[in-house]
């Protein structure tokens, strides 16, 4: 999978929020065998140092770092603390949120597109959060966006795909453009059917983090993007609604 | 004078954002800036003057979904 041509070996994305420790957090990615991480800035105080402990932890993961500018409700906002991220971080790649409503953490269209204008401009390769409106994600990829990323449910609220429909028919409109499903998975099913539905990637956090066994959830998330992807590429049967006999019906014995 | 720092009124003896930094302990801490709303990147902190009454955030590395 290319991402801004780079190659990304999973189509797993991990967020790095709400481990019980940070060695969980490590064993998490391990078996996850995610490609990307996404990270945050926040305040540090003087003399704190997190930063630094943090950056060590992540390097030592070996995967590519996807900084976002999470809980922005502005555009300046946004730009703003993307030009921080890409200076911490050192990359490009910008998960763009801009948030519209403080209760769904729905996506403020209006401010993401223009954001990502902004950001393009300035040289950023933008991952906007975005939802399923296909009308939205056209003129994200007017603004200059070569990536995105709808929403299966809200942020953190591990409900799956709540519009089955508008994800198919923005998968559709758009083949050729990569897209992971962020946010709001809770299990690896519905990590597999985003998969199954031809989505490029999945990006998850909470649904592993708040797991009791934050690992083997990564693990079996993993499983799941893989068996989703193999049923993609193997090209499904098409549902019918009358049932057909699978055992050969010619040959039957004749008995009453 | 007395700015904002990370949302704290805070007085500091120096000028600029630079001095400002390693007065309050940042030193080498792997931080970025803004003043006001805008970003101010590491390299012109130096030259970047600051006001009674500026708003400076300063940021580092955090987990993030």
């Amino acid at each position: 999978m290319q991402l801004y041509g780079t190659e990304i070996g999973s189509r797993l994305m991990l967020g790095t929020a709400q481990y019980p420790s940070p060695a969980v957090l490590a064993e998490a990615f391990r078996r996850s065998g995610a490609g990307i991480a996404t990270v945050s800035v926040r305040r540090e105080a003087g003399g704190e140092r997190a930063g630094a402990a943090f950056w060590d932890l992540v390097r030592d993961l070996g995967v590519t770092v996807l900084p976002n500018t999470a809980g922005c409700h502005s555009v300046r906002e946004a730009v703003t603390t993307a030009h921080m991220a890409r200076e911490l971080f050192d990359t490009p790649w910008i998960k763009l949120e801009v948030i519209g409503h403080a209760d769904t953490l729905q996506p403020d269209p209006f401010g993401l597109v223009d954001a990502a204008r902004i950001l393009d401009e300035d040289g950023f390769q933008v991952f906007p959060y975005t939802t399923e409106d296909a009308v939205l994600a056209d003129r994200l990829l007017s603004a200059g966006c070569e990536v995105l990323m709808p929403w299966g449910a809200p942020i953190g609220t591990g409900l799956g795909l709540t519009n089955i429909y508008g994800l198919r028919t923005l998968r559709a409109q758009f083949p050729d453009v990569p897209m992971v499903v962020d946010a709001g998975l809770g299990l690896p099913s519905q990590a597999a059917m985003a998969m199954e539905m031809g989505f490029d990637a999945v990006l998850l956090n909470t649904a592993v983090s708040k797991a009791g066994d934050p690992a083997a959830m990564a693990e079996g998330f993993a499983r799941a993007v893989e068996a989703g992807r193999l049923a993609y590429e193997a090209d499904p049967m098409e549902p019918r609604d009358m049932a057909a006999p699978s055992t050969p019906v010619i040959g039957k014995a004749f008995l009453t | 004078m007395k700015i904002m720092i990370n949302g704290t009124a805070t007085e500091v003896q120096a000028e600029t954002l630079g001095a400002v930094l390693d007065e309050l302990g940042y030193g080498d801490a792997k931080v970025a800036t803004a003043v006001n709303e805008d970003f101010v990147p590491a390299s012109a902190r130096g030259q970047t003057a600051l006001s009674p009454g500026d708003r400076v955030e300063i940021v580092a590395p955090r987990q993030g979904g």
